[in-house]
């Protein structure tokens, strides 16, 4: 069980670089969900992409609106960016994917120790130690890892798209700020993300 | 009208097909239990347990806005943990995510916990603003559900079924 030890080895990233570097990898067709905190910032601040998708409330319901995306469009990617304390409150959510085991799904966790968003609080998480890649596992999504390095998490995305899933890389990040806010208007959010999936039909608006 | 001879979840999961509802995630309930059954018998649906009702939430917005209709099944005490999500996902981004209520907690019940519950369940409605229809006899479970599914597609609004035990009959409990 090697991969459970890198969770101590894993370098802290920092934390604007790593939806860069997804949205860098991925292209334009797979799915993106931002969960709430700071990780539909860091997706806006890459930026915007049709196909994403930034919560704005509903704390730990990125990885259940994820699955729903992976389940109605089954040959599209779809990668959901979550906190480590937003992932805290639904954990079972993790339990649910796996016993559904869909193939195009990818799950970053975005593990800063800390509720951010909201002041920079540790997590129970982190105060306790629990090693929330190994709680993926033990869930039953076998490929959860984490990554030790920006070049392992290039690896791992590259991984995402071709190999079959469920996926989880976790990734430690350092405490820096994200550089944008989402742009608050959840009807105009949805609308454009439904256009960018194709499940309405008018792209014009979009 | 013709006399409705068909049983409830048989009426329900009709009006499911013809409205294109694949998908059914669920926390289990007693009563919901044929319904359940038939969902996973049936090879049109997907059917499924989640740990929570907030990720059948989450679930069904997800696929919606992906182009897949859902609608997710539960029990009064499950309807109870919802107002947040309901409140900022659903609500916020006019989803029509629908919830199929179980009324559990009344007409004949034992258990306290679910009693007090129940009757947070329609204030909590009528405060998040959602349609919600209580479905009691069997002869208006096909219109009822069959219009409120159809109105919350097609305003994008989420709406909420509710199964009476006057449908259902309830869980039978012994006199004390
Ligand atoms: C149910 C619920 N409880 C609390 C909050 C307040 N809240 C919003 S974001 C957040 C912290 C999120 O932490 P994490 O997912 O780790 O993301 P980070 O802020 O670290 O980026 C909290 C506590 C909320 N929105 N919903």
């Amino acid at each position: 069980m090697s991969a459970a030890t890198v969770a101590h080895n894993a370098k802290r990233l920092p934390r604007a670089g790593v939806a860069k570097r997804l949205v860098a990898r991925i292209g334009d067709g797979p799915a993106v969900i931002g969960g709430i905190g700071n990780a539909n910032f860091d997706l806006w601040a890459a930026g915007h992409r049709a196909r994403n998708f930034y919560m704005l409330g509903s704390m730990g319901l990125a990885i259940p609106i994820g699955l729903g995306v992976a389940l109605a469009q089954p040959d599209r990617r779809v990668f959901v960016l979550e906190g480590d304390g937003s992932l805290l409150m639904q954990m079972g959510c993790l339990a649910t994917v796996a016993a559904r085991a869909p193939r195009n799904l990818a799950i970053l966790i975005l593990d800063n120790g800390t509720f951010q968003i909201t002041g920079g609080q540790p997590t129970p998480a982190e105060q306790s130690g629990t090693d929330l890649v190994a709680v993926a596992r033990a869930c039953g999504l076998h490929r959860a890892t984490w990554a030790a390095d920006e070049a392992e998490l290039d690896r791992l995305i590259d991984l995402c798209l071709i190999e079959d899933g469920p996926h989880a890389i976790g990734l430690k990040l350092d405490d820096s700020p994200p550089e944008r806010q989402t742009e608050r208007d959840p009807p105009q959010l949805r609308d454009r993300f439904m256009r960018g999936m194709g499940a309405k039909r008018d792209r014009t608006l979009g | 009208m013709q006399t409705e001879t068909r049983p409830w979840h048989a009426i329900v999961l009709e009006v499911f097909k013809a409205n294109g509802i694949r998908l059914i995630p669920y926390v289990p309930d007693n009563v919901l239990k044929p319904l359940i059954a038939a969902c996973h018998a049936d090879p049109f649906f997907t059917a499924f347990p989640t740990a929570r009702e907030e990720e059948a939430v989450g679930i069904v917005c997800g696929a919606w806005m992906a182009g897949m209709r859902g609608l997710c099944l539960m029990q009064t005490s499950g309807f109870a943990t919802l107002p947040n999500a309901l409140a900022s996902l659903p609500c916020a981004f006019q989803i029509p995510a629908l919830v199929m209520v179980s009324e559990r907690g009344t007409l004949g019940e034992f258990n306290m916990g679910q009693a007090m519950v129940c009757r947070t369940m329609r204030p909590i409605l009528d405060s998040l603003g959602m349609e919600h229809h209580t479905v009691s006899r069997l002869d208006e479970c096909e219109f009822i559900v069959d219009r409120t599914i159809r109105q919350a597609f097609m305003t994008q609004s989420p709406a909420a079924l509710i199964l009476s035990p006057l449908l259902t009959g309830g869980k039978a409990v012994a006199r004390a």
